[in-house]
């Protein structure tokens, strides 16, 4: 056999891919109980997704729900902190919290053996935890720490910032680490209050995924979930009107090597109707290795190691933005030429055939891949209960993006980006790029106080 | 509990492994190169990692991006460069096999007929542009160049960290490209994992067809250095970070050599984790650390095992390091007690399962076979390495935390907030680092 090595030889047929059923049920508390059977390798990965996240921090506590969560593994029933690692490390458990916007998760995956064990220590952690004052005095006083750190972290920062120049008092104007002040004045019971408001079963989903039965896991669900109830309070509202941010903002950095840059609006929910649209013109944009913005950025300038953009699908609109970190004689060109893309791709130099072909053969050809193991499966079904998704969501992703025009692409970049609108945040060196900014023609910089405790947008 | 395979030299020196999965609809190709910073010199440092870079640039008959027609079949792939090695992988839906295996063939037989003054020039300044992004402006991020520098004798490979020093990597030369491929880029250096839903024989085929003409290379000899410290050593460097951090390290053995697994497990029962001694200790009793980690940071020729600590606001450096030798003092009096040698051995065995859920990527079942190949020579290695978690007791743990975290030779590094060089550890040297 020799090979021909005139052209790249087209892949063959490809194999057909069916997502797995979810079995389901419920407990009398209106806990969900969701299982997918996935016996390839005896581990099975729980994730207990609550739909109350960093968006119902009460108004003056931002940080809250994040803090809440990670008191949970703080020791339980007759279980000390120590004690509860000590019982998770007998069981060889992998276990993560994990909070964002619109939910707290929590993931423990577990060798087959262990499954009774590790679901009842997920119960009795989520359930039953005890969130004493000396544990708690010891977890704020290391989340002050973690804070005082990200202070130094140049991305962190960016994320901070943006989220405040961007939504403002909006629930999403914050991360869900939150800041110094407010993670100083909270209490063990703001605590106590916020897990028994918000952390409830009615507004949570036991998802198992692995080689397990629906049956057992729901019979073991019941039993150590058992005396967990309570309606959760309402979801997250927008509640005040979003900020109009200056478009050229920027965070000092005396010295920093490169800028941080974030640039982008508040743009689409996860319930759009764009949504698939959204997904394969972004992949053109700036959505992966071989998109326009890091092309002319990585490729074409080798000004950065890498620019991407996104739209952050939530339960309310979410940002899109553009994230890169570029040395910093570069700065103003690459917001320059940065900005010039996001124009571009509306009406000089629309989404041509071949990059959506591209974009969407990325995205559906190799599909399946992103359902190999339990952990990856029980992500994409947390994403079903998260944003309230059919469960066909997965079966129809493939043909839903393929559908996708070219056309379809450009009325969505005009519908989704606007320029003019966007924000431009920059963490860099004011002194070395301070000049070349007023070029830009986006008006005098904002500056921003360096630290994120301090600004409030 | 093992990854089942089967190996195949072909005539040019390349290993093939083989393993089957068809429970996901994809395939995993992947190739290690048995070259990484260690086969570097002074002066040239950050090399191998620079041309890792440049596989991604086209070959002769394929001169554009390495990325599109991957992507464009639904492959996800990378590649990544470190002390003893260069990997490179993509993951593939099982009908696109062949091109990935096209793909790679075609950087391995006929790269330098593509490479050119502006690809090279270009991914220079993205590797500066890396270096500034993950070392440069990241706190503490400069530690483990002043690290390796401190353990490491001057002409020792693990001197340098792989990603280099600035000034070589613009010293660096389009000619040096050339002579790095041909010594280091050829079947004979170099073993190939095909792992998923494969139908092994046709796969063999398909790859004896691919990479069978390649031509041998010259032998790569392996690479000797002697490493050994015999005095402590206090290096001071400051940082842009608001809460000082100390670094303690120790030369030991390297990867896969007696004491090595014993280490691994002494720096999860010292530092890793919520009941480990010194998170107890210096985090949950006497709350003078912010946090602490631990180490051992295993590699081809040598090892180190290194426990990382940051102060709490108003904490000082000293404290943390009468904290961490005391504890060191006492695994080495009593050993770890039975509990701990429990858990250390189910979460070991949980670990290695885990690793099993996957085919491809960073640390995937091929990339395993691969590490277990190139380091080993023994691609079933897996279940054996297993066992060194499984047989480690009491008595051999508190034997290697004696040998190797006792007595002289450790590097104390002391990162401290700028202008403020009084907050290391006393009579730190002062680090030149950029």
């Amino acid at each position: 056999m020799t090979v021909d090595r005139s052209r790249l030889p087209s892949p063959g047929a490809v194999r057909p891919f069916t997502f797995p059923p979810i079995a389901r049920s419920s407990l009398p508390s209106g806990l969900r109980v969701w299982t997918v059977r996935h016996p390839a390798i005896p581990v099975v990965t729980f994730m207990l997704l609550v739909t109350r996240g960093a968006a119902n921090d009460p108004d003056e506590q931002p940080g809250l729900a994040a803090l809440t969560a990670d008191m949970l593994d703080e020791g339980s029933g007759g279980r000390s902190a120590i004690e509860m690692h000590e019982a998770l490390g007998r069981i060889g458990a992998q276990f993560d919290t994990d909070v964002g916007p619109d939910g707290v998760m929590l993931t423990l995956t577990v060798l087959g053996r262990f499954t009774e064990r590790g679901c009842a220590l997920l119960a009795d952690m989520m359930a039953r935890p005890t969130l004493a004052e000396a544990d708690f005095s010891r977890v704020r006083r290391l989340r002050l720490h973690r804070l005082a750190q990200l202070r130094d972290v140049p991305g962190a920062v960016a994320e901070r910032t943006f989220a405040k120049l961007l939504y403002g008092t909006h629930p999403y104007g914050h991360t869900p680490i939150g800041d110094t002040q407010s993670v100083a004045q909270f209490s063990v019971d703001d605590v106590q209050a916020f897990h028994a408001r918000e952390l409830r079963p009615a507004s949570t989903v036991l998802i198992a995924v692995g080689a397990c039965d629906h049956e057992t896991i729901h019979r073991l669900a019941s039993e150590a979930f058992a005396g967990w109830d309570g309606e959760a309070g309402p979801p997250a509202e927008p509640g005040r009107p979003l900020p109009l941010p200056p478009r050229l903002n920027i965070v000092s950095r005396p010295g920093a090597p490169q800028s941080e840059l974030r640039i982008g609006h508040v743009a689409a929910s996860r319930d759009t109707p764009d949504y698939h649209a959204l997904v394969a013109m972004n992949m053109v944009l700036g959505g992966q290795f071989v998109s326009r913005i890091n092309q002319n950025l990585r490729g074409d300038k080798g000004v950065t190691y890498g620019a991407y953009t996104g739209f952050d699908f939530r339960r309310m609109p979410g940002p899109f933005a553009l994230q890169a970190s570029v040395q910093t004689g570069a700065t103003a060109r690459a917001i320059h030429e940065s900005l010039s893309e996001f124009a571009a791709i509306r009406e000089a130099r629309p989404v041509t055939g071949a990059e959506l072909s591209l974009g969407v053969a990325a995205l559906t050809r190799g599909y399946a891949r992103n359902f190999e193991t339990a952990a990856q499966i029980a992500r994409a079904v947390s994403q079903i209960a998260l944003y309230d998704l059919p469960d066909d969501c997965f079966a129809q992703f493939v043909s839903r993006i393929e559908r996708i025009t070219t056309q379809e692409a450009t009325r969505v970049a005009m519908r989704h980006l606007d320029p003019p609108r966007m924000t431009t945040l920059i963490v860099g060196d004011v002194d070395a790029i301070g000049r070349d900014l007023g070029r830009l023609g986006l008006g005098e910089a904002a500056v921003v106080p360096s630290d994120p405790d301090i600004f409030q947008g | 509990m093992t990854i089942e395979f089967t190996r195949h030299t072909l005539a040019n020196g390349l290993d093939v492994l083989m393993h089957e999965d068809h429970s996901c609809p994809i395939v995993a190709v992947n190739i290690w190169y048995h070259v990484g910073s260690k086969n570097e010199s002074p002066g040239h440092t950050g090399f191998a990692h620079l041309f890792e870079h440049l596989m991604f640039e086209g070959s002769e008959h394929h001169d554009s991006g390495y990325f599109e027609p991957l992507q464009g079949a639904g492959a996800s792939l990378n590649g990544s460069t470190n002390a003893d090695r260069t990997n490179y992988w993509e993951v593939v839906p099982a009908n696109a096999l062949e091109l990935a295996l096209w793909m790679e063939s075609d950087r391995m037989g006929f790269l330098l007929p593509a490479l050119t003054e502006a690809k090279f020039a270009n991914q220079r300044d993205v590797v500066l542009n890396e270096r500034r992004q993950n070392y440069e402006n990241r706190p503490y991020g400069l530690a483990a160049m002043a690290m390796l520098a401190g353990l490491f004798p001057a002409e020792h490979p693990y001197r340098w960290a792989t990603i280099g020093e600035v000034s070589d990597l613009h010293a660096a030369r389009l000619d040096d490209v050339q002579e790095f491929f041909r010594r280091y880029y050829h079947p004979a250096n170099a073993s190939l994992a095909v792992a998923g839903d494969i139908e092994p024989e046709a796969a063999l085929a398909l790859v004896g067809a691919h990479f069978g003409d390649v031509p041998p290379g010259p032998p790569v000899e392996p690479v000797r250095a002697a490493a050994a410290l015999d005095r402590d050593v206090r290096l001071m460097l400051e940082d842009r970070v608001e809460l000082p951090r100390l670094y303690l390290a120790w030369l030991t053995p390297a990867m896969f050599a007696g004491g090595d697994a014993e280490l691994d497990l002494a720096a999860d029962l010292l530092a890793n984790g919520k009941t480990s001694r010194l998170y107890r200790r210096l985090v949950f009793d006497e709350r003078i650390a912010a946090d602490v980690s631990a180490s051992q940071n295993s590699r081809e020729i040598a090892g180190f095992f290194q426990i990382v600590a940051t102060a709490a606001p108003d904490r000082s450096l000293a404290e943390l390091e009468r904290g961490i030798m005391q504890e060191i003092a006492r695994a080495i009096e009593d050993g770890p007690t039975e509990d701990e040698v429990e858990r250390g051995r189910v979460q070991a065995e949980s670990r290695f399962l885990f690793r099993l859920q996957t085919v491809g990527g960073f640390g995937g079942k091929s990339d395993q076979l691969n590490a277990y190949n190139t380091f080993m020579s023994d691609p079933g290695y897996f279940h054996r390495d297993l066992d060194r978690y499984r047989r480690a007791t009491n008595t051999s743990i508190q034997g290697a935390v004696t040998r190797y975290l006792s007595g002289a030779g450790r590097v104390a590094l002391s990162i401290v907030p700028r202008g403020r060089p009084d907050l290391a550890l006393p009579d730190s040297a002062r680090v030149d680092a950029s």
